[in-house]
C-alpha cells in the first residue's frame, strides 16, 4: 500500500481532532482555576522560559538530564521533519525538502539525520534506566515505556524511509552506487549507511512499510500526547514562562471578610497557574528525591501531590463546569485524585521540591493552601496544634509563656529599648532567642557582639510579639493576619526601619511576608551583619580552630534556599575560626531540613525515621567537633538529635556564638 | 430542649500577679481569657448540640467587655449568647452570682425551650471557690453533678442523665433526672478550634444583654448588696527564695553533682 492521500488525509484530520479535542478539554480544565497575575514584566518571563524551558537549565543538573535535552532538541529538530511529512502525506511529491537550496538542504537534512540519531538512542538509554535503575520504583510505568517506544519506532521508521528513498533514487536514475552512496552518506550519514543494506527488489514494499509504520506512530503519538503526562510537551514551555518571579517564599494573603472561602477544600479553588502545573508534570521524579519527608518514610511525596491534583481536576472537571460539587474529595483518605491529611500536615515547606523542579512546578504553596482549607474552614488539625494557636493567639509565644518574661534573657544585661532617635537598629529577638533556654545564649552572644562592634541597637522588649511564621506556614492564615496587622502597627508607630533577626524564620516573615502589608523594612539576618562587620574590621577576631575544632555548616531552608544566603554564615566561620567549614553531601540550595520548618516544630513525628536524625547522621559524617547552624529551630533539631545518637562529644553552635567565642579568647 | 453553658471571663492568670503593697490582683493590661474548665463545658454543649440536634445558650455576668468572651462561644457554634451584665449585679460573691445566672436560666427556660442541662466548669481559676455551679442548681432545684469526667448516658426524652464523677482515686458513675446542673473537669473532652466563617460571622453578631431590668430581680439579692462574702485580705504565700546552682549550661555534670550533694545533705534523698 503506497502513501495514498485518500487513506492519510481522513486518518490524520481524526487524529488532530482527538489532539484538539484533549489540548481543549485540559485548557477547559485550567481554566476553572481562579484568577491569578502571572503576566508582568515579560522580559523577563520569556528569558526564564529560553533558560529554563529551551535551555533545560535544571534537567541538565542532573544524571540523564543531559539525555532529556537530547531527546528534547531532537523533538524541536525533527518538527521539520514531521511537518514535511505531513504535508507529503496529503499532497505527494509537492512539499519536499530536497526542493530547498543545495545549501539549505544539505545542513538541515544532515541535522534531521543525526538528531534522528542521537533521540534513538537516547530513548533507549532512558528505556534501559528506566529497567535498571529508575528514578522511583514507581517510575516503571507501561505508559513510559509505550512513548519510548513511539519515538523509537519514528526513528526507526524515517530512517528506512530515508534509505528505501535514497535506494529507489539510486536504482532509477542509473548513478554509479558507489559514489552516490559516498556523496549520500555526507548528506545523511545514518539513512545513507541503511541504503546499501535493502535488498533492492523489496523496496517498495519496505518505502510503504517504512512510510504507514511511520505515520502510524505519528498520528498514535499526536493523539496520546494531551491524554497522557507527555502532555508536558506542551505545558512545560508556558508553565516555565508563567512561574512565580519572585521566590515562593511567602503566601499570599486572603481576606477575612464574611461570605469568602479560605484555603483550597476543591480543585477549582486553585489558581489556573496551579492547575497548569498539574498538567506539566512529567513525575521525574526529583521532588520527591529531595523532599525530607519523602525521604525518611512520611506519607508525603510532593510529586504525588501534584498528580492528585491533575487525577481530581480530571474526575470532577464535568461536574464543576456544570456548577455541581465535586464527586472525588481533593482532601481524603489519599486515593488517586485525593491527598491524605497526614500528606498534608507532613510538608517542612523545605522548598527542596520547587528548587529540584526542572518546570518550575510550585509545590509547597499548594499545600499550605490545604492547610489554611484545614485549619480555617474545617478546624481539622494535629491535636498538637491546638495549644500552638491558642498560645500564638493569647499570649504571642509558641509556647504560651507569660509575655512579661520575653526579656528574662537579658535580665543580668544593660540593653536599651529601642528608640528610633538614638538607636539605629531594632534587635528582633525572635521567640526562641528570648524563652528557649538553649538559643537564649545566642541572643546573649549577639548581644556582646553587636555592643563590641558599636553597633547602635535596642529591643523592643516587652511589646515585641512573635512574627507569626510557624502559623503562617501551618495555614492558620487568620491568626497570622492579626498578628502581622500588630506588628507592622507596632514597627511604624515605633519608627522601626532596620532590623537584626537571629532566626531565618523571623527574618523571612520579617522581609518578606510583611511587604504584603506594606511594611518594607530592611531586614538583616545576623550572619550577614557579622560578616559585614568582619569585613569592615569593627569585630577582630582570633583566627584559629581553637575550642571549636573542625566545624560543618548546615544551611537553613529559610536563610538559604528561600532567601539565598549561603555565603554569610560561611564567611563568619571561616573569620572566627581561620577555617571554611567542611560540607556535607547536601549543602547550599540542596542542603537537607532539620525537619522544623513550616510548623512541624511543634508536632510530633510519628512515621518514619526522624528527619532531624537523618539529618545529624549526615553531619556526623564529616566527623566535626562543632556542628554551626544559623537558626534557632535547626539548634533545637540538632541539640535533640545529637542525644538521641549519643554523640554528646559533638557541640552545636550557633554562627553568633562561633564568633562570639572567637572575640573572647 | 435547651443546653445552657455559662462561661466565665478571667483574666489569663499565668500572667496576674500580686500588687505587693495593696494585695490585690494587677489587672491592668492582663488580657482575658475564657475560664479553661468553662471550654470544656461549652464544648460539651456543643457535642451534645451535633448528637442530639438540641440549641445551645451561653450566659455570663460580667462588664460589658466580657462580650467578648461570649463572642468566642458564638465563634464555636452556641445559638444564643447573652450577657448578664448591670451595675447594680457588680461586687457579687458566688451568693448574688447564683441568683443572676438562675434568673437568667429560668427566664431562657420560659421563653426559650425548656431548659434540660446547665453546663458549668468545675471552678473558676480566679475565684477558685466552685461554689457558683452548686448554687445555680439549689436556686433553681435542679439535680447537682459536679466534677463530671464522662456523660455516660443521656436520654433526653427519658429525662435521665447518667455521668462519672472524677473523685479522688477513684469515679463514681451517678444517674439523675433532668434538669440537672454539671460542674466538668478538663479530662471531659478536648475542646474545638472555631472555624474562620463561625468566628467572622461571631464578629459581625450584637451580643443580647441583659441587665436587672430584664431579669427584675430584688436588689438586696444581687451585687455587692447581696453578697455576704467580704474578701478581707488577697496575698501570695511566702516562700523561701531558691538559689541557683552552678551553670547547667557549661557544666552540667558537675551542676548535677552539686545539686545532690545539698539534697545529700539536707537528708531529702533516700539513700
Amino acid at each position: 500500500m503506497i502513501p495514498s492521500p485518500s487513506i492519510f488525509t481522513p486518518l490524520l484530520i481524526a487524529s488532530l481532532a482527538v489532539f484538539a479535542w484533549g489540548c481543549w478539554k485540559r485548557f477547559s480544565l485550567i481554566s476553572l482555576g481562579q484568577p491569578e497575575e502571572r503576566f508582568d514584566n515579560l522580559g523577563v518571563r520569556f528569558g526564564d522560559m529560553l533558560l529554563y524551558a529551551f535551555g533545560q537549565k535544571r534537567v541538565v543538573a542532573q544524571p540523564f538530564g543531559f539525555n532529556h535535552f537530547i531527546i528534547f532538541w531532537s523533538f524541536l529538530i525533527l518538527l521539520v521533519a514531521n511537518t514535511e511529512f505531513i504535508l507529503n502525506g496529503l499532497f505527494p511529491h509537492t512539499f519536499k525538502l530536497i526542493k530547498l537550496p543545495f545549501e539549505l538542504y544539505v545542513p538541515l537534512a544532515f541535522m534531521i539525520d543525526i538528531a534522528s540519531l542521537l533521540a534513538l538512542v537516547a530513548v533507549t538509554v532512558a528505556a534501559v534506566r528506566r529497567i535498571i535503575a529508575p528514578p522511583y520504583p514507581e517510575a516503571r510505568t507501561a505508559e513510559a515505556f509505550f512513548i519510548l517506544g513511539l519515538i523509537a519506532t519514528l526513528m526507526l521508521a524515517s530512517f528506512a524511509l530515508n534509505a528505501s528513498e535514497l535506494a529507489t533514487y539510486m536504482l532509477k536514475s542509473g548513478v554509479d552506487p558507489a559514489s552516490f552512496l559516498s556523496a549520500a552518506r555526507k548528506v545523511m550519514p545514518v539513512s545513507a549507511l541503511l541504503t546499501g543494506l535493502l535488498p533492492p527488489l523489496q523496496l517498495g514494499t519496505i518505502h510503504a512499510a517504512a512510510w504507514w509504520a511511520h505515520a502510524v506512530a505519528l498520528m498514535a503519538f499526536i493523539c496520546y500526547l494531551p491524554n497522557s503526562k507527555h502532555m508536558h510537551i506542551l505545558t512545560a514551555i508556558p508553565n516555565c514562562f508563567f512561574h512565580r518571579l519572585e521566590k515562593p517564599n511567602t503566601q499570599p494573603r486572603e481576606e477575612f471578610t464574611a461570605g469568602n472561602q479560605f484555603g483550597v477544600g476543591r480543585v477549582d479553588r486553585y489558581s489556573w497557574k496551579d492547575l497548569l502545573d498539574s498538567f506539566s508534570c512529567t513525575e521525574c521524579g526529583r521532588c520527591q528525591n529531595v523532599c525530607p519527608a519523602s525521604i525518611t518514610g512520611k506519607p508525603l511525596n510532593p510529586r504525588a501531590v501534584i498528580h492528585d491534583i491533575k487525577v481530581n481536576l480530571l474526575e470532577n472537571g464535568a461536574s464543576l463546569k456544570k456548577g455541581e460539587p465535586p464527586q472525588t474529595p481533593l482532601i481524603g483518605e489519599g486515593g488517586a485524585g485525593s491527598v491524605s491529611e497526614e500528606s498534608i500536615w507532613g510538608c517542612t515547606t523545605c522548598g527542596a521540591c520547587m528548587e529540584a523542579c526542572p518546570v518550575l512546578i510550585e509545590q509547597m504553596p499548594k499545600i499550605i493552601q490545604l492547610r489554611r482549607h484545614l485549619v480555617e474552614s474545617e478546624a481539622t488539625f494535629p491535636e498538637e496544634l491546638l495549644n500552638l494557636f491558642e498560645n500564638m493567639e493569647g499570649r504571642s509565644n509558641p509556647w504560651g509563656i507569660a509575655p512579661s518574661e520575653r526579656t528574662k534573657w537579658c535580665s543580668q544585661l544593660d540593653i536599651k529599648p529601642f528608640d528610633r532617635d538614638t538607636t539605629e537598629y531594632l534587635f528582633y529577638v525572635g521567640c526562641a532567642g528570648s524563652f528557649d533556654s538553649r538559643n537564649k545564649h545566642v541572643s546573649v552572644a549577639m548581644a556582646q557582639l553587636l555592643d563590641k562592634a558599636g553597633i547602635s541597637w535596642g529591643i523592643l522588649g516587652k511589646d515585641e510579639k512573635c512574627c507569626g511564621d510557624s502559623v503562617r506556614r501551618l495555614g492558620n492564615e487568620f491568626v497570622f493576619d492579626k498578628m502581622a496587622r500588630e506588628n507592622v502597627a507596632t514597627f511604624i508607630e515605633r519608627g522601626v526601619t532596620k532590623v537584626i533577626t537571629q532566626c531565618p524564620h523571623c527574618f523571612t516573615t520579617l522581609k518578606n511576608d510583611y511587604r504584603q502589608y506594606g511594611l518594607e523594612l530592611e531586614v538583616i539576618h545576623h550572619s550577614e551583619l557579622l560578616h559585614n562587620l568582619v569585613q569592615d574590621g569593627k569585630l577582630i577576631l582570633d583566627k584559629t580552630t581553637g575550642e571549636m575544632g573542625t566545624t560543618v555548616f548546615h544551611d537553613s531552608c529559610y536563610l538559604g534556599r528561600h532567601n539565598d544566603v549561603y555565603d554569610a554564615p560561611r564567611e563568619v566561620i571561616k573569620a572566627a575560626t581561620g577555617d571554611a567549614p567542611a560540607e556535607m553531601g547536601r549543602n547550599r540550595n540542596k542542603a537537607f531540613c532539620c525537619g522544623a520548618g513550616g510548623g512541624r516544630m511543634w508536632m510530633e513525628e510519628h512515621v518514619g525515621e526522624r528527619i532531624n536524625l537523618t539529618r545529624v547522621n549526615e553531619a556526623l559524617e564529616q566527623s566535626p567537633d562543632t556542628i554551626c547552624v544559623a537558626c534557632p529551630y535547626c539548634m533545637t533539631m540538632f541539640e535533640d538529635g545529637l542525644k538521641d545518637v549519643k554523640a554528646e562529644n559533638v557541640r552545636v553552635r550557633d554562627v553568633a556564638e562561633v564568633m562570639a567565642e572567637a572575640l573572647l579568647r | 430542649m435547651l443546653i445552657v453553658v455559662c462561661i466565665k471571663q478571667v483574666p489569663d492568670t499565668t500572667q496576674v500577679q500580686i500588687d505587693p503593697v495593696t494585695n490585690t490582683l494587677v489587672r491592668e493590661g492582663i488580657p482575658f481569657i475564657v475560664n479553661p474548665y468553662d471550654t470544656h463545658a461549652l464544648e460539651e454543649a456543643l457535642r451534645l448540640k451535633d448528637r442530639f440536634g438540641c440549641k445551645v445558650a451561653a450566659i455570663s455576668m460580667g462588664p460589658p467587655n466580657a462580650e467578648g468572651t461570649l463572642k468566642k462561644a458564638l465563634a464555636l457554634g452556641v445559638d444564643h449568647a447573652i450577657l448578664l451584665s448591670d451595675r447594680v449585679f457588680g461586687g457579687a460573691d458566688t451568693l448574688a452570682t447564683s441568683n443572676v445566672l438562675a434568673a437568667a436560666i429560668a427566664k431562657l427556660d420560659a421563653e426559650v425551650d425548656e431548659v434540660g442541662l446547665v453546663l458549668c466548669g468545675k471552678q473558676t481559676i480566679d475565684g477558685d471557690t466552685a461554689q457558683v455551679g452548686p448554687g445555680i442548681a439549689s436556686r433553681l432545684d435542679y439535680r447537682q453533678l459536679t466534677l463530671v469526667d464522662k456523660i455516660v448516658n443521656l436520654d433526653f426524652s427519658a429525662k435521665k442523665i447518667r455521668v462519672s464523677r472524677k473523685l479522688e482515686g477513684r469515679h463514681e458513675i451517678v444517674e439523675a433526672p433532668l434538669p440537672a446542673m454539671l460542674t466538668v473537669v478538663r479530662e471531659l473532652n478536648r475542646p474545638r478550634y472555631p472555624k474562620v466563617q463561625m468566628r467572622l460571622a461571631a464578629a459581625e453578631t450584637v451580643v443580647e444583654v441583659w441587665n436587672n431590668k430584664t431579669l427584675q430581680l430584688d436588689e438586696q439579692k444581687i451585687g455587692l448588696k447581696g453578697s455576704p462574702t467580704w474578701v478581707s485580705k488577697i496575698f501570695s504565700p511566702e516562700r523561701d527564695k531558691g538559689e541557683i546552682l552552678g551553670d547547667g549550661y557549661a557544666d552540667p555534670a558537675g551542676t548535677a553533682a552539686l545539686l545532690i550533694d545539698k539534697l545529700m545533705a539536707k537528708d531529702m534523698l533516700p539513700i
